[in-house]
């Protein structure tokens, strides 16, 4: 099927190349995002009853697994207030995009451009996600502080640094959106290579250049590239759900440890936050106690250890069996694609499981957004105990069974070009003789 | 009989048909009715202590058909105890315990949920109610099974071979 260009629609095109509906929207969102940590920080500290715990990790997570990163990519980050003070502060202005008058700060050092900072950071979530999760100051400070590093890398290294290489939703989102429909691409690559100012690469925020994007995952939707290209050269298109699947752009080690982390994550959390094991829960509650200190190093050992010893012998298993020749590393990243849909559908599975019982606590928090006992829309009484509806299991069961699937058949793919590759390789190096 | 092999892979070379069989299959497999257990008509009581934030037993199994009393004691603050799907409903506070009797008769995994705020933690407050054999596991592996060897069948056209879609040789 071939991807739908939607920037051939005019109505599009021009929707996209205004500033002014993504500035209202991000415009917006800051003020919720203010709004969040203020109730974090000065409103009841009930996880249930403060707007900060229920919208960030119920509303915007659940929005976030269900709908952004599966469907739409990257769009939250086209929208995400945390770099916005920053960006704002870079470009000496709210509605410009990058110029020659722009703050030019330090390149990112080449040592930390990779994911090993989100890979720490998702550690640190496993860690201490029933606190951060249910405890309103705490969101507030996680908020506040990503923020102000968000806005301080701003100022001192050039472009979205703090959205490339540390933020832990940009880390997994970058993984995941490879699966998704929307790509930023060029419409004519003559266009390019014969326009010296490449005006999309100086512009764009990432530092990508659109004639050389081999995948979605660092594109971050925001269209300063479209806004920028003056021969209206760049397209955004809805291919397929999953086809980069089909030919995957090469994974690095710790892409590979990524999707790792993130795929025991959501097993890890299902069964803290969906399992019947008080003992497991009150162990991750009480950060610093023997019990909390035993689920740390057993969550380290499980994320950094067990799973990575068991994919790493997998993956070399099956390059050995289809005699592929690889090193073990090489098979590492060989197969690091198979990761992706097993580690989206499992956190999509999860997020259904968890939505599905706790939405009920949205409505009255918008009725009494502190928990200070307020109920400005009669709302506040409608907290319900919830349970999981039998539509829900059935769905999550096949969602779970689907990416068991589309990772098997990338395994398979993969294994294929391994070996179709051989005799091809093998005979071009005898040709000579 | 022996063009069965070469319609199977043709249907599994297209990938709409692939997708066509796994939602069939999966209907199948999630829809199938079972054939009712055996009912045990006895009588089980069982006590609930419910702390922040668990219950204990954590984990409870009972017979289809058995007539089961529970006893909610909660040793700390005010809990609550709800039944998802058997609409059971009961709170008790600490010294004062409540209970209510209800019959097992519909087979499978139900939760049981703390259904007054305790703390924290209380959404996350849970339990779990199996009656009879857990039949959600049994078929959601049965359909990831059916998954992994309908992704295994091979295709027959080599997806090396695949135009790209983007003019930059990318999809």
């Amino acid at each position: 099927m071939a991807p739908i260009e939607l920037t051939r629609f005019s109505q599009i095109y021009s929707l996209l190349h205004s500033r002014w509906p993504q500035f209202i929207l991000r415009a917006l969102i800051l003020a919720g995002f203010m709004f969040t940590i203020l109730s974090g920080l000065w409103g009841s500290q009930v996880g249930s009853h403060n707007f900060a715990t229920i919208f960030v990790w119920i509303a915007w997570w659940s929005a976030l697994k269900l709908f952004f990163i599966p469907i739409g990519g990257r769009t939250w980050c086209s929208i995400c207030p945390l770099p916005l003070l920053g960006e704002w502060l870079q470009n000496r202005g709210i509605l410009r995009s990058r110029d020659a008058q722009c703050l030019h700060g330090k390149s990112w050092p080449r040592a930390w451009r990779n994911a090993w900072i989100p890979v720490v950071s998702f550690l640190l979530v496993g860690w201490f996600g029933v606190i951060i999760l249910t405890s309103p100051r705490t969101t507030a400070f996680v908020l506040l502080g990503l923020f102000v590093l968000a806005t301080l890398l701003g100022l001192i290294y050039e472009r979205r640094a703090f959205c490339r290489y540390i933020c832990p939703v940009g880390g997994f989102s970058g993984l995941y959106t490879r699966l998704a429909p929307p790509a930023i691409r060029v419409s004519n690559t003559t266009l390019c290579t014969i326009h010296i100012e490449k005006t999309c690469y100086n512009v764009c925020p990432w530092g990508q250049y659109p004639l050389a994007l081999k995948t979605s995952g660092n594109c971050g939707l925001c269209m300063e590239c479209l806004r920028a290209c003056p021969y209206q050269n760049i397209s955004l298109s809805l291919r397929p759900w999953g086809i980069e699947l089909s030919s995957p752009p090469k994974m690095r080690v710790d892409e590979v440890f990524l999707a790792l982390v993130m795929l025991t994550t959501a097993g890890v959390d299902a069964a803290i936050f969906l399992g019947p094991w008080g003992a497991l829960k009150s162990a991750t509650y009480t950060v610093g106690s023997p019990g909390w200190w035993i689920f740390a190093t057993a969550f380290l050992l499980l994320v950094l250890g067990i799973v990575p010893a068991f994919y790493a012998l997998t993956t070399w298993i099956a390059q050995r069996i289809r005699k592929g020749g690889l090193s073990p590393k090489s098979s590492f990243t060989y197969y690091g694609p198979i990761l992706l849909p097993l580690g989206l559908m499992a956190w999509i599975a999860f997020t259904l499981a968890f939505a599905s019982t706790k939405l009920s606590y949205l409505l009255p928090v918008l009725s009494d957004p502190l928990g200070w006992g307020w109920n400005l829309l009669g709302l506040t009484n409608h907290i319900s105990t919830g349970q999981t509806p039998l539509l829900s299991s059935a769905l999550q069961t096949l969602i779970l069974a689907g990416g068991a699937m589309i990772a098997t058949k990338t395994a398979r793919e993969l294994s294929r070009s391994l070996y179709e590759s051989i005799p091809c390789s093998y005979s071009l190096l005898h040709l000579p003789g | 009989m022996k063009y069965i092999p070469v319609m199977v892979q043709r249907l599994a070379s297209s990938r709409r048909s692939v997708y066509l069989i796994f939602i069939s299959a999966a209907a199948i497999i999630l829809g199938i009715p079972v054939p009712p257990p055996a009912i045990s008509a006895t009588e089980r009581y069982i006590r609930v202590e419910a702390s922040m934030y668990r219950f204990s037993p954590e984990q409870i199994f009972v017979s289809p058909g058995e007539r089961v009393t529970i006893e909610l004691v909660a040793t700390d603050v005010k809990h609550g105890l709800y039944l998802d799907d058997y609409g059971l409903s009961l709170e008790a506070e600490p010294g004062q315990p409540a209970r209510e009797t209800f019959v097992a008769t519909r087979p499978g995994v139900y939760r049981l949920r703390c259904s007054v705020p305790c703390g924290n933690l209380h959404p996350f407050m849970l339990g779990k109610l199996q009656i009879g054999p857990n039949l959600a596991l049994l078929r959601g592996s049965l359909l990831g099974a059916m998954a992994i060897i309908i992704a295994l069948f091979p295709r027959s056209a080599p997806q090396m071979s695949r135009q790209k879609h983007f003019p930059n040789g990318t999809d």
